[in-house]
């Protein structure tokens, strides 16, 4: 059996980030299991520039971004295993991974960060009615056909949902010379970034219809149309508003999934909104010794968010191995209501620690001049003015220690958005 | 006076901008928070640029294609001029993150730069 | 080419006859429309292996799948398809229905079915503690199970291609010649067999095979059927399939585990005009979804990872049609296999094997004959140890390709490379489960594509899902 101080399982940029810290820490033995060819996960196919600007200063491209970690971890001692599948971790930290070199090994670790990003939610999950033809796929595999391997997905595209990767997508396509017809969003909102909108749709005139779903797939072999309908309030089509548009492919952009079937299978707790594990601070999960960090945690709008988590991960999980864990007296909650959807981290270990929390949270509308209260027992303690929030978007408030010191165990912070 | 509204895209924050604009010239910009918002107005309501991201094919390489970026925003009107351009271009590996793989493309003073090592 | 029986239609049916046929020293081909078998109702079923008390007593539906329900598991077992024998539980929810149930066992006996009980609410509940409060009494069929019907269909025809059976594909037969006591089977790309017998097992379109021979007889409707399938996260909400008391239109809406660990939910039922609509559509499976409510009405809908729909081959005459044509006695027809079909299938191979040792004659057996296929390696399935060894003799092993079905690099060769290899992205996918995970290909689609172009020696762009123009990608972006 191997053993390592630390198992990190993914090397996209969470797992680089939390390996990188830990070392940083002190953490000797340090293991990054990655299942792609190349340490950088989903950033390797994101050719676009937008990353970096918070953490690096810079607009950088994925790829770009990632190399810089690349090139950090390559310094280091941390190993490497590449093109290596995580298939089970056992509830005594011993984690099951394979490759083609290695075979199948058993690693013993310490301690392990979890940071298995997240995936696509496909065409079956939204029950799109018609036929089951070639074209229909998602915006991050037709990212990949394009922007990896060099294939077009398609030459008339309609794209399904206006997510991030589906914007980005569509102005890919159309610079690759193929036409998009339309972006329907099924919200009133788009759940992309404002930036995207613009350099994307409206710098090509792609037409965003919002309020509009596809209510039915038409073609035997490959796509050969959609037809789109507008919605009403409670999200269902109405009828005779049905309108057709050929097209060869469909691109679905309809929502990310924290890929946590490992942290399911060792017993982690899962937060219910966000589909991710339920942690503390320092991103510990109810399981001692196991982290979890970046999009399997909850989906992130900006990689340098990722980064940021994932150093809190990863200096958690080096304060664990190198036992400088404050172990916490009690533990105080955190939840979203009145518009908040969520809040991570779900808790608060209440350790002594002087160091302030920053909450992370999504609202589930978009609000102009809304106000963020933290609130507890009905008491204001923080209030911040905010111009607009959206859903698309990640906030985030600082909570000073302080301000909570005289909650007890099982006490509630509750997040809310006025206005 | 001509009045126009834009969002910023010079960041993921995506501010609201407001943009008033006095014989082609842009008087005052309103609504960003950073100084990077004032300059995306001023050049998008007089000549918008955009970063133009791509890949080009390799030979030798570990894909067939590489990724590429304009190293500098290019003029809006010419992102499909350099598009024509890329399409042709083939470039052996390695290549390293950073190689020019085009200058001056299209003579707007732009180099495209490999964004990934192939 | 010229042989001494060709079957057409590569589904359930017709690739068991093959296999039954192929212990014969003869010639067979075996004739399929698409670009693999199992590619019609094989596919897209509710693959339940019933007890058989639904067919009234004496129809030929009601005798063979009895029979082929006793044959299924052994089957299976030797051909290594997934089988479980987990039972049956049909829902009565209120009094009537509880007398429908008495009728569905007093006919079972007749149709000697065993294993048969009506059991109460109590036991009922003890059984599927998900099954609704309202519901007041269950018939328990002991013999039914679940299987994997495209596993079946393909286990069988790559028995009767070891043996020899020529398998035709993209062989779609639009005229049949008869002349000098031979027939000429002719195919819309051009190509043509000769045959001296023709099985007609074409599904939804035997009366169309038929009609070309001058057999009007038969008249099939194709019956449209919805099915959502869950994710894995489900398994378990119920360990038995779950019928709701029967209709005019089939057994209602059934709630099954699969042999994979999801759950299946469906079907709908709607006889559609033409055969070839297999759209799914939003009433159908909202009708779908608010009938399994009905009967497990915890299941969280919002756990579909997908939907579809398959089409039943239903007969006016409402029986099997199984026996040689009046047109022409050399021409068997086996129309109208609808459900039970998949349960009867076994048997329906026996029973066609006696018409044509009926018809030809005696049949000189093979020397050597296959009973089986090579084991298909499914990693999943191994233990750490047997994982371990697998991969230290062959590293294509050690790559997981398919993460949401732990399908590896390994199982995608062999099934590129299998007695009837997989040509596309679908044969890939019901050969190893590649794809039909949570992801439903999302990650994998792009190296599945890559390894079939890889091993077929093909680019990337021939790939397709499922044959003809159904290309995965449409050209080069340089």
């Amino acid at each position: 059996m191997l053993k390592y101080d630390l198992v990190v399982v993914g090397g996209g940029p969470a797992g680089m980030a939390a390996a990188l810290k830990a070392k940083e820490c002190g953490v000797e033995k340090i293991l990054i299991c990655e299942r792609d060819e190349t340490l950088g996960g989903i950033l390797e196919q994101c050719i676009h520039t937008g990353f970096g600007l918070h953490y690096f200063g810079e607009e950088l491209s994925g790829p770009e971004y990632a190399a810089r970690f690349i090139t950090e971890v390559e310094k280091t001692d941390i190993d490497v295993k590449v093109n290596t599948m995580v298939l089970d971790i056992t509830t005594n930290n011993v984690v099951i991974a394979i490759n083609k070199q290695d075979g199948l090994m058993e690693i013993s670790a310490t301690a392990i960060v979890l940071a298995m990003g997240c995936r696509e939610r496909p065409r079956g999950a939204i029950s799109i009615p018609g036929t089951r033809p070639a074209g229909v796929m998602t915006a991050g595999t037709a990212q990949r056909f394009a922007n990896i391997e060099g294939y077009l997905p398609g030459k008339e595209v309609v794209i399904l949902g206006s997510g991030d990767i589906g914007l980005i997508m569509a102005r890919r396509m159309t610079l690759e010379g193929a036409k998009v017809k339309a972006v329907c969003e099924l919200m009133p909102y788009s759940s992309g970034l404002t930036r995207n909108i613009v350099q994307c749709l409206d710098d090509f005139d792609i037409p965003l219809k919002l309020s509009h779903t596809v209510t039915e797939i038409k073609g035997k072999e490959r796509v050969e149309g959609v037809t789109i309908s507008k919605v009403d309030g409670n999200l269902r089509p109405i009828p005779g508003t049905e309108e057709y548009i050929p097209c060869d492919t469909l691109m679905l952009s309809v929502g990310l999934l924290p890929e946590n079937e490992l942290s399911r299978s060792v017993g982690i707790r899962l937060d219910k909104v966000t589909g991710g594990a339920v942690v503390d601070q320092y991103r510990e999960t109810n399981h001692e010794g196991i982290f979890a960090c970046g999009n399997v945690l909850h989906v992130h709008d900006l990689v340098d968010f990722v980064t940021q988590e994932a150093q809190t991960a990863g200096e958690g999980a080096a304060n664990y191995i190198l036992g400088k864990k404050e172990y916490a007296d009690y533990r105080v909650h955190t939840k979203g209501i009145n518009g908040v959807r969520y809040v991570v981290p779900q808790r608060i270990s209440m350790d002594g620690s002087e160091e302030p929390v920053k909450l992370y949270f999504r609202v589930g509308q978009v609000y102009t001049n809304a106000t963020v209260k933290v609130t507890r027992n009905g008491n204001v303690i923080y209030a911040k003015k905010k111009r607009k929030l959206a859903p698309g978007e990640m906030e985030n408030i600082v909570i000073k220690p302080e301000d909570i010191q005289e909650f007890s165990e099982g006490d509630y912070l509750f997040i809310e958005v006025e206005g | 006076m001509e009045v126009r509204e834009l969002t910023c895209v010079a960041c993921p924050m995506g501010c609201q901008l407001t943009a008033s604009i006095d014989n082609g010239v842009v008087v005052s910009v309103t609504g960003n928070t950073c100084p990077r918002g004032k300059t995306y107005a001023e050049t998008e309501c007089t000549h918008p640029v955009r970063p133009l991201t791509t890949t080009v094919k390799v030979e030798g390489g570990k894909h067939p294609v590489v990724p590429v970026k304009s190293a500098d925003a290019i003029p809006k009107e010419k992102m499909f001029d350099c598009m024509k351009v890329l399409n042709e271009v083939t470039v052996k590996a390695p290549v390293q993150i950073g190689d020019v793989i085009v200058e001056d493309i299209c003579s707007t003073g732009v180099n495209i730069v490999a964004t990934n090592i192939c | 080419m010229s042989y001494d029986i060709a079957i057409i239609g590569a589904g359930v049916v017709g690739s068991l006859i093959a296999r039954k046929l192929s212990k014969y020293d003869i010639k067979i081909a075996l004739l399929e429309k698409c670009n693999d078998v199992a590619m019609g109702t094989s596919k897209a079923n509710s693959a339940i292996v019933h007890a058989g008390f639904d067919a009234l007593p004496g129809t030929l539906k009601a005798d063979l799948n009895v029979k082929g329900t006793k044959l299924m598991g052994y089957l299976c077992e030797e051909l290594s398809v997934p089988y479980k024998n987990i039972g049956s539980l049909v829902v009565a929810f209120s009094d009537e229905e509880m007398e429908t149930l008495k009728e569905l066992y007093e006919r079972g006996i007749e149709n000697n079915v065993p294993g048969l009980k009506i059991i109460g609410q109590d036991r009922l509940h003890e059984l599927e503690p998900n099954v609704s409060k309202r519901a007041l009494g269950a018939l328990w069929a002991k013999t039914a199970s679940i299987v994997c019907p495209y596993e079946l269909t393909l286990a069988a025809a790559e028995v009767a291609v070891l043996n020899g059976v020529e398998l035709y594909r993209n062989f779609a037969v639009n005229a049949i010649e008869f002349e000098n006591e031979l027939f000429t089977v002719k195919a819309e790309s051009g190509e043509q067999v000769e045959a001296k017998y023709v099985i007609n097992a074409a599904g939804i379109y035997s009366d169309y095979i038929a009609s070309l021979i001058g057999d009007n007889s038969i008249e099939i409707v194709a019956r449209k059927g919805e099915y959502l399938l869950m994710d894995k996260s489900l398994g378990g909400v119920v360990n038995h399939v779950i019928f709701q008391c029967p209709t005019k239109m089939g057994k209602g809406v059934l709630v099954t585990p699969t042999v994979d660990g999801n759950i299946l939910t469906g079907p709908s039922a709607k006889d559609i005009e033409g055969k070839d609509d297999i759209t799914t559509t939003s009433d159908e499976l909202d009708m779908v979804r608010k009938y399994t409510s009905y009967s497990i009405p915890n299941v969280k809908l919002n756990a579909v990872i997908t939907s579809f729909a398959g089409l039943r081959a239903h007969s006016k005459k409402g029986d099997f049609i199984i026996e040689p044509s009046k047109v022409n006695p050399h021409f068997i027809n086996v129309a109208g296999i609808e459900s039970p079909g998949l349960s009867a299938a076994p048997a329906i191979a026996e029973y066609v094997q006696d018409i044509m040792l009926d018809v030809c004659g005696r049949l000189p057996k093979k020397v050597k004959w296959h009973r089986t296929r090579p084991e298909p390696v499914r990693f999943r399935e191994l233990s750490t140890v047997e994982r371990r060894e697998l991969i230290e003799n062959d590293p294509a092993f050690g790559q997981i390709v398919c993460r949401c079905e732990t399908v590896t690099e390994g199982e995608i060769i062999a099934a590129c490379h299998g007695p009837i290899p997989a040509w596309d992205m679908d044969g890939v996918k019901r050969r190893t489960r590649a794809g039909m995970g949570r992801c439903q290909s999302g990650f994998c689609g792009p190296k599945v594509a890559e390894i079939i172009a890889r091993e077929r020696n093909k680019d990337l762009l021939d790939i397709t899902k499922f044959g003809d123009n159904s290309n995965i990608v449409v050209g080069k972006t340089k």
